[in-house]
C-alpha cells in the first residue's frame, strides 16, 4: 500500500504544475524539464531566502512540451531544458536570444529492482530474451541516449516495453515488473532506496547536456539573470551534485 | 378435481385471509374496491408472492416456484413481450416448458385462430388494438392448457365501446375453457356477465359470495349492495325482444336471440307518477317496496314485473315524497340496456 | 407529415444556441486535426507497416476487451439492478471506480494486483507461467477495467428503468430465471446494452494511460494507436496527426455501420 501511494504520488507530481499567469515584477517564472523537479524546487527554496522580495514560480514539464509553450506565448523568464535542440526550436523561433549556458550533465545508468533479483551486472545483460527488460521508446531523450550506449557497447538489446518517458520506466524497476531498465542517473537518486543504480563504462558515450538561458521577452530579466548565475553558482552547483547530475 | 386455496398474506397495516373453492370449469370472481387485497390474493395463487396453500385434489402447490405452477395469467396491461411476435409470444410458455419449436408454434398458431387473430401471428404488441393484444394475453395464458386460469382487471385496460365486444368474446372462451378460473375485477359488470359463482372481498376478508343472482337480490351489506347495484336479469331474446324469465319482458337496442343477460344500471330507471305520455316502449307499473339514502343518490327499490333497482337524486326525492307502498311508473331507454349471452 | 413538422420544428431557441455551441466544440478540435493534416505526404505516411500493426492491435484489442466487458459486466450490471445483496448502494459507486481514477494509477493498480509481483500475479505467474504485464492479453485487460463501468453504467439504468412485471409474466408461462434473463430481459434492454456497448468499445479503442503502464508499449505487441500517436507527437507531430485521423475515420466509420445494423435489429 505505502509503495502504491509513493508512486501514485510520483506520478501526480510528475503530471502536475502548469500554470500560465504571467510574472509579476519581484517574481520569475521558471519553466524547466521534469527531470529538474527536485533540484530546482530546493534551489528556489534557497534562491527565494537569499533574495527577499523575489519569489519563483516553477512549471515543470517535458523539455519538448514547455518548448512547445513557450513558441506560443507562454509568459516565462527562464528555460531550462534537458537537451539542447528543445532550446534550438525555442531560438529558432526568436523567443530566446541569448546564448545558452550548459550548467548540468545526465547520464545513464541501469536501474534494477532493490536487490537485483534478474542479476543484472552490466550492459550485456540487456540481451538476455529471459530477462524482462525496459528502455525508453525512441522517440524521448532517455531512449535514444540508451540507443547510443548499447550501440557502443555493441549489445543488442531484446526488450519488453519502449517507455513512453524515463518515470515510467522507472516505475517498472520499482515495482519489479522487469528487471532491468536504462534511466537517468538522477532518476535513480529521485527514486530513493526503490531502486539501486549500477554505473557502466559506456556511459559516457551519451551524455545529456543541459543548457539554461533567459526568455527574450522576459518581464524581470534581472530576476531571470540572478536566478541563472545561483543555478550556477556554489551552493547551485551543490545541489545538483546532490541530485546526481555530472557538472560541466 | 376442485381446486381448494387458502390465502393469508399479512403486511404492515393490511391482512389477507381469504378461502376459496374452485370446481373445475366454474368462474369465480373475486369482487371489490381497489385496495381490497384482489390482485395480492391472485399474485399469492401463482406463486409471485409467498402465502397460498393451493391443493387438487391429492396434490399440492407447496414449495412449488412460480414457474413449476400449472397456471396462466392474463395481466391488467397483458404485459406482452414487445420485442416478439403475437405467435412467439403465445409460443413462449410451450417453449419454456419444453416444447419443440415447430410444435409449440403450431399451437400458438391454433390459439391464435381461436381468439379470431388468425393473420396476426407475425404482428408485433405495439401494432395491436387494445382488444387485440387482450386476445394475444389470453391465448399465450391458455396456450400452455393450465390447470389454474387466473385474469387480473382483463378489461380494466380497454375503452368503454371495446370492453363490451370482448367482454363475451372473453365470456365465450371461459366457457370453453375446462380448468379453473379466477377472475379478478373492481367492475361489478364483468363479475355478473363472466363468473358462475362471486366472492366479495372488502379490507382482506370475504364479505359475501354466491351466484351473480343471489349477490343481487340479497346483498348481505350496504356496501355489497351499492358495489353490485345493477338491474340483472336472465331471459330469453328474440330480436330486440327479451322475455325475462321470472315474468315480465324488455325492448332492447341490439338484436340478439337465445339465452341471455339483461343488465342495466339503476340511474338507467326513470320513476313517474303518472303514465308518462307517448311512452316509451319499456314502460311497466312499479310499487316502492324500500328506500335506501346514499351520499347523493337514493336507491328505490320497485316491485313490479320485473322488479327493478332505481336510482334518483335527492331532488326528485324531495319532489316525489316516495313512501313504501307508493305506486309508479318505471321507464327505461332502450339504449341503456345491454344483452350478454348466457 | 406536414403538421408534424411544423409542430416538432418550433424549438425553443434556449436549447438550439447551447446545443450548436456543444456541437461546435465537440467537432471543432477534430476540424483543427484535419486542417492541420500533411495531406500531400499522407498517402506514403500511411503505407508505413507499423501504421497497419497498431491499428489492426488497436481493433482487436478494443473489441476483445469489449467481449469481456459484456461476459462480466452484463451479469455485473444484472446483479447491482436485481439483486438483492446489501451494500448495493456503495457496490453501484464501487463499480465507477475506474473512470475516477486517473487511467495511469488505474494502470500501477493493476500491476500491483496483476503484474509478475502483484497480489494475484505473482500466483500467475508461479503457478501457470502466465505473465500479463508486456503482452496482448495485458492490453485487453488494462482497457475493459478501463471501459467496463461505461458498460455496466448504461445497462444497469436500462435495467432498472425495464419493467420487472414482464420477468414475473415469463415466470408464470415456466421460464426458467436463466430463459428469462435471455429472452424477456435482454432484449428489453438492449437499446442500452448496444449504447453501452458503443461507449465501451469507444473507450477500450483510446485507452492510453492505463495500457502504456500496465502493458507497455511494444510494437507488433503492445503499441496501439494511441500509444503510436503519443509516441510520434514527441519527434514529429504530422505522422500523430495522420495516425489520429487514421483512428477517427475507423472508429467512426466502425460505429455508424453497427449502429444501423443495431438499430434496425432492435425494433
Amino acid at each position: 500500500m505505502r509503495r502504491l501511494v509513493a508512486v501514485v504520488a510520483a506520478l501526480v507530481v510528475a503530471g502536475c504544475g502548469t500554470s500560465d499567469e504571467g510574472s509579476a515584477p519581484g517574481e520569475v517564472t521558471v519553466f524547466a524539464a521534469a527531470s529538474l523537479t527536485e533540484s530546482f524546487t530546493s534551489l528556489g527554496k534557497d534562491f527565494e531566502a537569499a533574495n527577499p522580495g523575489i519569489k519563483v514560480k516553477f512549471n515543470f514539464g517535458g523539455s519538448s512540451a514547455l518548448a512547445q509553450q513557450l513558441n506560443q506565448g507562454a509568459p516565462a523568464d527562464v528555460f531550462a531544458s534537458a537537451a539542447p535542440a528543445n532550446m534550438e526550436q525555442v531560438a529558432d523561433t526568436g523567443t530566446i536570444t541569448a546564448t545558452p549556458t550548459t550548467f548540468a550533465r545526465n547520464t545513464l545508468q541501469i536501474a534494477v529492482p532493490k536487490g537485483n533479483p534478474g542479476g543484472v551486472g552490466g550492459l550485456a545483460d540487456f540481451g538476455k530474451a529471459e530477462l524482462k527488460i525496459a528502455l525508453c521508446a525512441e522517440q524521448v531523450p532517455c531512449g535514444a541516449a540508451a540507443r547510443k550506449v548499447l550501440a557502443a557497447a555493441g549489445v543488442t538489446a531484446v526488450p519488453d516495453t519502449l517507455e513512453q518517458d524515463v518515470k515510467a520506466a522507472l516505475t517498472k524497476v520499482s515495482l519489479g515488473e522487469v528487471d532491468a531498465a536504462l534511466v537517468y542517473r538522477t532518476d535513480v537518486k529521485a527514486a530513493g532506496g526503490k531502486v539501486e543504480g549500477k554505473d557502466f563504462p559506456e556511459a559516457g558515450q551519451a551524455v545529456n547536456d543541459y543548457p539554461i538561458a533567459p526568455v527574450a521577452k522576459a518581464r524581470n530579466a534581472a530576476g531571470a539573470q540572478a536566478f541563472i548565475d545561483f543555478v550556477r553558482s556554489e551552493k547551485g552547483r551543490a545541489v545538483l551534485t546532490e541530485a546526481g547530475f555530472v557538472l560541466p | 378435481m376442485t381446486l381448494d386455496a387458502s390465502i393469508r398474506v399479512s403486511r404492515a397495516n393490511f391482512s389477507l385471509d381469504v378461502d376459496l373453492t374452485i370446481a373445475p370449469g366454474e368462474v369465480v370472481a373475486l369482487l371489490g374496491p381497489n385496495g381490497a387485497g384482489k390482485t395480492t390474493a391472485l399474485r399469492a395463487l401463482a406463486g409471485l408472492v409467498p402465502g397460498a396453500r393451493v391443493r387438487v385434489g391429492e396434490s399440492t402447490w407447496d414449495g412449488l416456484p412460480v414457474e413449476r405452477r400449472p397456471i396462466g395469467v392474463v395481466f391488467q396491461d397483458y404485459l406482452l413481450f414487445a420485442h416478439m411476435t403475437a405467435l412467439d409470444n403465445v409460443a413462449f410458455g410451450l417453449r419454456a416448458r419444453g416444447t419443440a419449436k415447430a410444435a409449440a408454434n403450431a399451437t400458438a398458431a391454433t390459439w391464435l385462430d381461436r381468439v379470431g387473430l388468425a393473420g396476426f401471428e407475425r404482428a408485433k404488441p405495439r401494432t395491436l388494438s387494445g382488444g387485440q393484444a387482450q386476445r394475444v394475453a389470453l391465448a399465450r395464458a391458455l396456450a400452455t392448457a393450465p390447470q389454474l386460469l387466473l385474469l387480473d382487471e382483463p378489461l380494466a385496460a380497454l375503452d368503454a365501446s371495446t370492453r363490451l365486444k370482448v367482454r363475451a368474446d372473453l365470456g365465450r372462451h371461459l366457457r370453453d375453457y375446462p380448468g379453473h378460473t379466477l377472475l379478478v375485477t373492481h367492475d361489478p359488470l364483468d363479475a355478473m356477465v363472466l363468473a358462475d359463482r362471486i366472492v366479495i372481498l372488502e379490507d382482506g376478508r370475504v364479505v359475501q359470495q354466491g351466484t351473480p343472482a343471489e349477490v343481487v337480490r340479497r346483498p348481505r351489506t350496504d356496501y355489497v349492495a351499492h358495489l353490485v347495484g345493477l338491474n340483472l336479469y336472465r331471459g330469453t331474446a328474440h330480436g330486440t325482444e327479451v322475455s325475462i324469465v321470472d315474468g315480465g319482458s324488455l325492448t332492447v337496442a341490439e338484436p340478439a336471440t337465445g339465452s341471455v343477460h339483461v343488465v342495466f344500471p339503476p340511474t338507467a330507471v326513470g320513476l313517474y307518477p303518472e303514465k308518462p305520455a307517448g311512452s316509451p316502449r319499456n314502460t311497466w307499473p312499479v310499487t316502492v317496496s324500500g328506500i335506501e339514502r346514499h351520499a347523493h343518490t337514493t336507491r328505490v327499490h320497485l316491485d313490479g314485473t320485473p322488479p327493478v333497482f332505481a336510482d334518483v337524486t335527492t331532488a326528485t326525492m324531495a319532489d316525489l315524497r316516495l313512501e313504501p307502498g307508493d305506486r309508479l311508473w318505471a321507464v327505461l331507454k332502450a339504449t341503456e340496456v345491454h344483452t350478454y349471452p348466457s | 407529415m406536414t403538421t408534424e413538422r411544423a409542430t416538432r420544428g418550433r424549438l425553443p431557441v434556449v436549447l438550439v444556441l447551447p446545443a450548436l455551441l456543444g456541437l461546435a466544440f465537440l467537432l471543432l478540435p477534430m476540424v483543427g486535426l484535419l486542417v492541420r493534416a500533411p495531406w500531400r505526404t499522407l498517402p506514403a505516411r500511411l503505407v508505413g507497416a507499423e501504421v497497419g500493426e497498431a491499428l489492426r492491435l488497436s481493433l482487436v484489442c478494443a473489441s476483445l476487451a469489449t467481449v469481456v466487458c459484456l461476459v462480466l459486466g452484463v451479469p455485473l450490471a444484472w446483479l447491482l439492478a436485481r439483486g438483492d445483496l446489501p451494500g448495493r448502494g456503495v457496490l453501484r459507486a464501487l463499480v465507477t471506480v475506474p473512470l475516477v481514477l486517473p487511467p495511469v494509477v488505474g494502470g500501477v493498480a493493476l500491476l500491483l494486483v496483476l503484474g509478475r509481483r502483484g497480489l494475484v500475479g505473482q500466483h500467475l505467474d508461479a503457478w501457470f507461467g502466465v505473465s500479463l504485464p508486456f503482452t496482448t492479453a495485458g492490453v485487453v485487460v488494462a482497457e475493459a477495467f478501463v471501459a467496463m463501468p461505461f458498460l455496466v453504467i448504461s445497462v444497469e439504468g436500462a435495467l432498472r428503468a425495464a419493467d420487472p412485471r414482464f420477468e414475473e409474466a415469463a415466470a408464470t408461462l415456466g421460464a426458467s430465471r436463466w430463459l428469462t434473463f435471455r429472452r424477456v430481459t435482454l432484449p428489453s434492454v438492449l437499446p442500452g446494452l448496444v449504447a453501452g456497448t458503443v461507449l465501451c468499445w469507444a473507450r477500450a479503442l483510446g485507452e492510453f494511460g492505463a495500457t502504456i503502464t500496465f502493458a507497455g508499449n511494444f510494437p507488433g505487441e503492445t503499441t496501439t494507436m494511441p500509444l503510436a500517436v503519443y509516441l510520434a507527437l514527441e519527434t514529429d507531430p504530422d505522422a500523430a496527426i495522420v495516425l489520429s485521423i487514421v483512428l477517427l475515420v475507423v472508429s467512426v466509420g466502425v460505429l455508424a455501420g453497427l449502429r444501423d445494423r443495431w438499430i434496425r435489429g432492435a425494433t
